[in-house]
């Protein structure tokens, strides 16, 4: 770091909320994508705007990329530092600004917990519908740069539905409202959709540092069905019955056989061990709507060929329904020493050529692989199983993970639902863009960033770039927060 | 056709054409008047792909809408966000370039929340398919939903995936004898109740109601609020705007707004929907004595209908957004082709 640059960060920022010494940065090196780690030149905390502004003003003028930081933990590497550059943390912009019941609108800083804003809503019978599973640690600055889902994202959708303002700096320190953000509320806002673009941007064209998020009403009652299926087919057939029959669960999972056993080990949830696959599917909404969903659903699933259709006879197994699949991950991570997340998403229709395939290629690459996903949605999370401590396995569980993400763009998907490229994907959205989408989307880049400052070399590969491999490289069954649940 | 509407690009970025992008022609008055070649769409048309239980269906831009909701209706679905048409010769582009929503909008989403991919003709003269036909992706930027409401000033549609939801098992609509203020009271109160609202209607003295969802659900809440049985006729009428309170020949404003902000409180006829967020003025009020009223409320208005098509027909934006605009419609329209002026003069 040059002098002139540390002098102009420390005139931008009180002295407690600058951090250079070498253990002070050493927290800030990953975030939820471990794999990677790089120390970056500097940590600013700002409290403030016109300090972030300043520190934006100072990067500028130095020519020093910024990558902004909300709590870290994002699962692609999109605020992994970079060596000659600083880590703008958005952690102290942490208050709810106004909860307005009336006009269903959540103001908050960035910096502020994804869970912390429904807790903020609860006295008014409101919440914030997306739930991303780390909900309890995430801030709704980072959701807003990674469009984050959850599993209730095929009846609420995407944190892209549930925005209504943004307040945005640009590198140049300039302040851009997006939306109405004052007294935030009225829909569909003049001009181009910024709000939208600038949503699952990953950090590449602003710094996010306001957000007025709609809060719904909270349904009388929620219920879940589980059912039992002989064969993934089958389970994947009636994933597409129950959305047939007009039915549009809040949501809708899927579970193969060894992840219902791993859960099942891991926190007995009362899952049928011998099923091929389990459905997990919830209903929401007035109490007499849910009582009349139940047995519809119900119906469909044996219609379906359900071996077993069980409902939760009460709060208490519907929550333990649930904790077999939100601890899904941990629990593969206890029968094996490494897995490796896999975010693709597919059309529904191709599940069960998808899930066949990636059975072919289990065999092929001699790993195991444990499928865990959102079928309302098509997005899986295959978990591929592996010993990094094996001579060759890791290698094997990423050339792996390539082709079930190559498969996804072959069959119409995507290959990232809701994880984001960050770095993990850069290649593997190589796979997904043609050269002419790349250059659109490095001039879009240009025309909010022309420096190419904001969180260079994420989210969008250079096209001689398209050489890494990705990765959520788990060991040991430690995640980077483990105290968080990952599904 | 394809092939022919990028050949015509390329031949308007050698010769300097500037192109007016056309589809059925119903929302011609929208907007502001530009200049170009017709470059019509109408021809590029038919479904592509629609699965019913994926819940996706893609076609190209020309394809009448009136095509695309009757095949959903023979399939139980239908677009959440209840376009309107204004023609019977509108089509998917035009609607997606409009970005206008009907009456279920604050319950259903926007025609943008639908949007899942488009393919895209730019002004390079490059077919490019951004987003794509799944409900999740978050690879690369989100330059599909950027093209709804963009008036066609980035590009030419040439196909579009929407998510479709399923039809509702029950819709009824329900009449209340309520006054402008008691009316809005009233959906600020119910806004906060789980009730299956999917439209509301403020006009003349009475509040209309539509609740939609699961038989059961339905008749739970229409024992909880009462009322009289209403004619469902209303939100065609009100989304095509045929009801007598559109005839008007004065300036017609769109004024968006938190649903529960106070009344506009300006000279002229309103009618309000979408739970009070957006309010129809009829009004010969100045523009500007208009536009700083509904800002000082948190809201924007654009001048819709009975316009000379120039001037600030939509809000105007602050300079640095402004700015942003143009150099987004530079990235993706180097030349200028596309719909020149038709949002924004200069854009």
């Amino acid at each position: 770091m040059t002098p002139a640059f540390l002098a102009d960060l420390r005139a931008a920022l009180p002295a407690s909320a600058l951090l250079i010494e070498a253990e002070a940065l050493r927290p800030y090196e990953c975030d939820g994508l471990s794999a990677y780690r790089q120390v970056p030149l500097a940590v600013c905390l700002p409290e403030t705007l016109e300090q972030a502004q300043a520190v934006l003003r100072a990067c500028r003028a130095h020519r020093v990329p910024v990558v902004a930081r909300g709590a870290g933990t994002g699962l692609s590497g999109g605020a992994l530092p970079l060596a000659d550059g600083v880590i703008l943390s958005l952690a102290r912009f942490n208050r709810i600004l106004e909860v307005d019941p009336d006009n269903r609108v959540a103001r908050v800083q960035p910096g502020v917990r994804n869970l912390a804003i429904s807790e903020a809503a609860a006295p008014y019978g409101l919440y914030y519908a997306p739930d991303p599973s780390s909900q309890i640690a995430c801030s709704i600055g980072g959701n807003v740069a990674e469009n984050s889902g959850g599993v209730h994202c095929l009846k609420y959708g995407l944190t892209v539905h549930n925005l209504l303002a943004l307040k945005v700096l640009t590198l140049d320190g300039e302040l851009l409202e997006l939306g109405d953000c004052a007294r935030p509320g009225a829909l569909d806002a003049p001009g181009y959709d910024l709000l939208a673009l600038m949503t699952g941007s990953e950090g590449l064209l602003g710094i996010v540092v306001e957000v007025a998020v709609r809060l719904l009403v909270r349904p009388e009652r929620a219920q879940v069905v589980l059912a039992a299926f002989d064969s993934v087919e089958a389970a994947g057939a009636a994933v597409a019955a129950v959305i047939g029959a007009g039915i549009l669960p809040a949501g809708l999972e899927m579970m193969d056989n060894l992840s219902i056993r791993a859960a099942e080990d891991f926190v007995h949830a009362g899952y049928p061990v011998d099923a091929a696959a389990i459905l997990l599917c919830e209903l929401d909404g007035a109490n007499a709507e849910v009582s009349e969903q139940i047995m519809a659903v119900r119906e469909v699933l044996v219609e379906a060929g359900a071996s077993a259709v069980r409902t939760a006879e009460d709060e208490a197994r519907r929550m333990k329904f649930w904790a077999g699949r939100k601890g899904a991950f941990p629990a593969v991570g206890r029968i094996s020493p490494d897995y490796y997340c896999m975010d693709g998403t597919i059309p529904r229709s191709q599940l069960a050529f998808v899930l066949k395939r990636i059975a072919e290629l289990s065999t092929q690459y001699r790993l195991r692989v444990a499928n865990v996903f959102h079928a309302g949605d098509g997005n899986l999370h295959p978990l591929i199983l592996f010993d990094a401590n094996r001579e060759g396995e890791l290698q094997r569980a990423e050339d792996f993970g390539t082709d079930i993400l190559k498969l996804c763009v072959e069959v119409g998907g995507t290959v990232t639902g809701e994880h984001g490229i960050g770095v993990e994907k850069l290649d593997a959205s190589c796979s997904q863009f043609t050269p002419a989408e790349l250059a659109q989307f490095h001039a879009i880049k240009a025309a909010f960033d022309p420096d190419g400052l904001l969180n260079p070399g994420k989210a969008v590969p250079t096209l001689h770039r398209c050489a890494e491999l990705g990765r959520m490289r788990v060991h040991g069954g430690e995640l980077p927060f483990p105290e968080l649940p990952r599904f | 056709m394809e092939d022919v509407l990028i050949e015509r690009v390329r031949q308007a970025i050698a010769d300097g054409t500037r192109l007016r992008i056309q589809g059925g022609g119903g929302k011609a008055f929208y907007g502001r008047r530009c200049d170009g070649e017709a470059l019509d769409l109408s021809a590029h048309r038919g479904v592509i792909a629609y699965e019913p239980s994926e819940l996706v269906i893609t076609a190209r831009a020309g394809t009448p809408l009136a095509e695309i909701e009757a095949l959903l209706a023979d399939n139980g679905q239908m677009l959440p966000f209840e376009p309107p048409h204004f023609s019977a010769r509108s089509t998917l582009g035009g609607m997606v370039a409009a970005g206008l929503s009907g009456p279920r909008r604050p319950w259903g989403g926007s025609a943008r929340d639908a949007v899942l991919g488009v393919k895209l003709l730019n002004g390079r003269g490059e077919v490019l398919r951004l987003g794509g036909q799944v409900m999740k992706n978050v690879a690369g930027y989100d330059l599909s939903r950027l093209m709804v409401g963009a008036l066609g000033t980035l590009g030419v549609l040439l196909e579009v995936s929407l998510k479709v939801l399923p039809r509702p098992a029950e819709e009824i609509t329900l009449d209340f004898a309520l006054d402008a203020e008691a009316a809005a009271t009233r959906l600020v109160e119910w806004g906060r109740r789980p009730l299956p609202l999917s439209a509301t209607l403020v006009h003349a003295g009475r509040l209309h109601v539509r609740l939609s969802g699961s038989t059961q659900g339905v008749r739970a809440a229409r024992q909880a609020l009462g009322g009289e049985p209403g004619d469902d006729a209303i939100w065609r009428a009100a989304r095509e705007q045929t009801l007598a309170f559109f005839q008007d020949p004065r300036p017609l404003w769109r004024v968006s707004l938190p649903p529960a902000a106070p009344a506009l409180s300006l000279p002229g006829e309103q009618l309000s929907e979408w739970g009070g967020a957006q309010r129809w003025l009829v009004s010969d009020l100045a523009a500007d004595t208009l536009r700083r009223r509904v800002a000082a409320l948190g809201g924007h208005a654009t001048l819709f209908r009975n316009h000379d098509g120039a001037g600030a027909i939509f809000p105007p934006l602050a300079p640095t957004l402004l700015a942003l605009h143009r150099r987004v419609k530079q990235a993706l329209d180097p030349h200028g082709l596309f719909n020149p002026g038709r949002l924004y003069e200069g854009l």
